[in-house]
């Protein structure tokens, strides 16, 4: 497969999931703004903000609103869930050949709709009514995407792409919550904090999963252990990593696996580290450290994918 | 000549269907229809006009779907647009398509030696037969080429030539497309679409198949690889996703089931060309490259271009990679040299042209010039080196200022254009909002030169749908429609 290929695929799939998180990180915090409890909307958009490495011009919090809208509908910024799905098209338009015609129709109707979304207006329901399509629409492209392409290289270069975009998009939200409640004894969980931890659960499509495993008892330890160390929930970190994994491994067994040395040492390093861990140990150090150093990994993952397969330099290819 | 006169039609518009002394396709004369185009006028007679409706729409679709489309320049970035297409086949028999084959081989077989020649010896510029300032003052003309060998001595291997059908029923070749000749995907699809609109009317004719198309491509290629390396690695190289051919590019390479590659997925080393992929650099054997001259190479060509790969061309002398089709071959199909062609042919092959070439003036000579000057409203000048439709004046047509334009150009540069007579082009059934109407027609034929030639039978017959319009560019508001060559 072409480098070009692989790197447009890997970012389609990146965008794609990034659309996703921002989607469904907005919609929740939407509602949560109704339940006003304790904690100011300001702060907590404030959050979602640095979760997802906003740039962009100041944006009045007090509402909420004009914040959702900017994270919808921007055009220039790369925040935005718009942005983003033009980007996954515009890098799907680049391997049109390379995808099936049934995920490039089903992602080129995402596009249309979401352009279309935004004349639509902008009132206070239809934006709960675009994450909510928008989240819909990318798992209809999952779905297309996993029973249409074949599932060889290029289909594991878009499971890298969603996963690591995954693991990181996660962790960076749990980084950003531990700082502001990580502080709080353990079981204090119960009035105000309560709905802030269901509200992260929520915004990382994990509430429904932690009740079935643990009950509707929130403990802050718990919903560590779940989001980072469940091996099952397809949106915990760990799930994430091993998933990441695998789509390494099976792009690896097809090439030469001596140029990957590095790249396999370093994913399965971090897989063993969620694998064998114990939250209890996590949480008795920095929390902080520990979640900056697999956002570290997952960077150094990123920075050898592209070395070994897009960038590489013309005198390592040619030994060999 | 008037409307055709034949009673039991019952078809709208037909009775405004123009026939005069430009050939129809379909009516011999307005009481006759031709014998080959009986079965298709029989099924048209049966059909409601509804039906035939329902099936343009079912047509549009299936292209729509298909994501068929051409970009146009020169309006907003990337607008996208299907490719207009008419549904009712355009028939030529086999008697015809025989000459018809006959004279395209003829025609590049001499075109290839000529290009060797002038790339080489020069003989037939030693001789006279061509002079050497229409060769050297062609801004297609590569030196960079001269004394190169290419593989088989094929400079041209795709090939597209533009042929009309004067009122006296002869084919002539209007021009030649020796450079990146496109249009090819619009033939397979529109074969395949007319497949499903009307299966009962292709049992009726013995239709000649055009599917071995990408097949025969891909042997031509390979017949073109540099020396035997094993199974060479043949790519398609494009220049991206906003050139207005980019979906004939996906379409053949995902046909061929070659790779579709982009100037910067190339690189060379040590004058060899190799791509990049995910499992390491891969030599590249042979470029069927649809990107011009021009752009191919920034160290050879020019230098601003984005789109090409450095040290191609150096690779190209080495003879490490085949380029189809090769560099310079722009100059066989420049307009002013398309004169000679005829004495080209003679010269080599030592045979009469089988195909005529349309009349024309080269306005280098000032006695031609000074005459089409004063006829601008009766001749149709061209650029060229342009294609495409562009750069052109279409003399009854035109307005005053335009031909005043084209004066001012002419007399600023006059090896830049030439001029022809205006031709009574012919004319074919389509359908359209007034029913079945007469439009314009040409035919062209795609042609494959490696160790063997291969014409499928057809082509691209292209038509300009807007009425009484002569120009059947894509880029001109011309659309296409099915070729069918009779088996007998």
């Amino acid at each position: 497969m072409l480098s070009r290929v692989a790197d447009n695929l890997y970012w389609m799939s990146r965008y794609l999931e990034r659309a996703e998180h921002t989607s469904r990180l907005v919609d929740v915090n939407l509602t949560l703004m109704l339940d006003e409890m304790g904690e100011s909307s300001e702060r907590r958009w404030k959050r979602v903000l640095t979760a997802l490495a906003y740039k962009g011009e100041d944006l009045a919090l007090a509402d909420g609103y004009q914040a959702a809208r900017e994270l919808a509908f921007s055009r220039e910024n790369a925040a935005s869930v718009t942005w983003c799905i033009s980007s996954a098209r515009e890098n799907a338009r680049q391997v049109r050949e390379q995808i099936s015609s049934s995920q490039w129709q089903r992602l080129n109707r995402l596009y249309l709709e979401v352009t279309r979304m935004e004349s639509l207006g902008t009132e206070e329901a239809n934006l709960s009514d675009f994450f909510q399509s928008v989240q819909d629409g990318i798992h209809l492209f999952q779905g297309v995407t996993a029973s249409t392409m074949s599932h060889g290289e290029g289909w594991n270069f878009i499971r890298m792409g969603r996963y690591i975009e995954r693991a990181q998009a996660s962790v960076t939200m749990l980084k950003v919550f531990q700082r502001d409640f990580g502080a709080s004894p353990e079981k204090a969980t119960e009035s105000t904090e309560y709905l802030e931890w269901i509200g992260l659960l929520r915004s990382l499509g994990s509430f429904e999963g932690y009740c079935t495993t643990y009950t509707a008892d929130v403990h802050q330890d718990r919903v560590m252990e779940f989001l980072l160390l469940n091996p099952e929930f397809p949106h915990s970190v760990r799930y994430a990593v091993d998933s990441l994994r695998n789509a390494i491994e099976a792009v690896q067994g097809e090439g030469r696996s001596r140029r990957g040395a590095a790249l396999s040492r370093v994913a399965g390093r971090l897989q063993s580290s969620l694998s064998y861990g114990q939250i209890s140990e996590i949480m008795a150090r920095s929390v902080q450290d520990y979640l900056e150093s697999i956002l570290r990994q997952c960077h150094e993952i990123h920075e050898l994918i592209y070395e070994i397969y897009v960038h590489y330099s013309i005198e390592s290819a040619l030994v060999g | 000549m008037g409307a055709p006169e034949i009673e039991e039609f019952r078809i709208s518009g037909l009775h405004t269907y123009q026939i005069d002394e430009v050939y129809d396709e379909m009516f011999e004369s307005p009481n006759r229809v031709r014998e080959h185009y009986r079965p298709v006028f029989d099924t048209l007679m049966a059909l409601p006009a509804d039906e035939i409706r329902r099936r343009k729409q079912s047509a549009d679709m299936s292209f729509l779907n298909q994501g068929i489309t051409f970009t146009v320049y020169g309006r907003r970035e990337g607008t996208e647009r299907i490719f207009p297409y008419d549904l009712l086949p355009r028939i030529v028999t086999n008697a015809e398509w025989t000459r018809i084959e006959q004279g395209l081989i003829q025609r590049i077989t001499a075109l290839n030696l000529f290009l060797k020649d002038i790339y080489n010896d020069g003989k037939i510029l030693a001789d006279g037969v061509v002079p050497r300032e229409v060769v050297y003052s062609c801004k297609q003309f590569r030196r960079q080429m001269r004394g190169l060998q290419v593989p088989r001595d094929v400079y041209v291997a795709v090939v597209g030539s533009d042929l009309v059908r004067l009122p006296s029923g002869e084919f002539v070749v209007l021009e030649d497309n020796l450079r990146v000749p496109s249009g090819v995907s619009y033939m397979l699809t529109n074969r395949r679409v007319m497949k499903r609109i009307f299966p009962q009317l292709f049992r009726r004719y013995a239709v000649k198949p055009i599917e071995h198309y990408t097949q025969a491509l891909l042997s031509t290629l390979r017949s073109l690889a540099p020396e035997v390396r094993g199974e060479p690695t043949i790519v398609l190289l494009t220049p991206g996703v906003y050139n207005s051919a980019y979906f004939e590019h996906a379409y053949l390479a995902r046909q061929m089931g070659i790779e579709l590659v982009e100037g910067r997925d190339l690189l060379t080393h040590d004058n060899k060309v190799y791509m990049r992929t995910t499992t390491g650099l891969r030599r590249v054997d042979v470029i069927y490259r649809r990107v011009d001259d021009d752009f191919i190479d920034p160290l050879a060509f020019r230098p601003d271009s984005g789109l090409g790969v450095a040290g191609l061309f150096n690779a190209y002398r080495a003879g490490n990679v085949t380029l189809a089709n090769a560099v310079g071959t722009g100059v066989a199909d420049d307009k002013a040299l398309y004169a000679y062609v005829p004495k080209i042919i003679k010269y080599y092959l030592r045979q009469d042209p089988i195909l005529n070439n349309v009349e024309t003036y080269l306005l280098t000579d000032p006695v031609k010039r000074n005459h089409v000057l004063q006829n601008l409203d009766k001749l149709v000048v061209k650029a060229v080196g342009e294609s495409g439709g562009y750069g052109m004046l279409i003399g009854p047509a035109s307005t005053a200022e335009e031909r005043e334009e084209f004066k001012a150009r002419i007399i600023a540069d006059p090896r830049n254009y030439i001029a022809q007579p205006t031709l009574g082009i012919s004319r074919a059934p389509c359908l359209t909002e007034e029913g079945i109407q007469p439009r314009h027609v040409d035919l062209r034929p795609y042609i494959l030169f490696g160790d063997k030639v291969t014409i499928v039978p057809g082509g691209l017959t292209r038509v300009a749908l807007r009425k009484g319009s002569l120009v059947v560019n894509s880029s001109q508001g011309g659309g296409s429609k099915d070729t069918w060559v009779l088996n007998s």
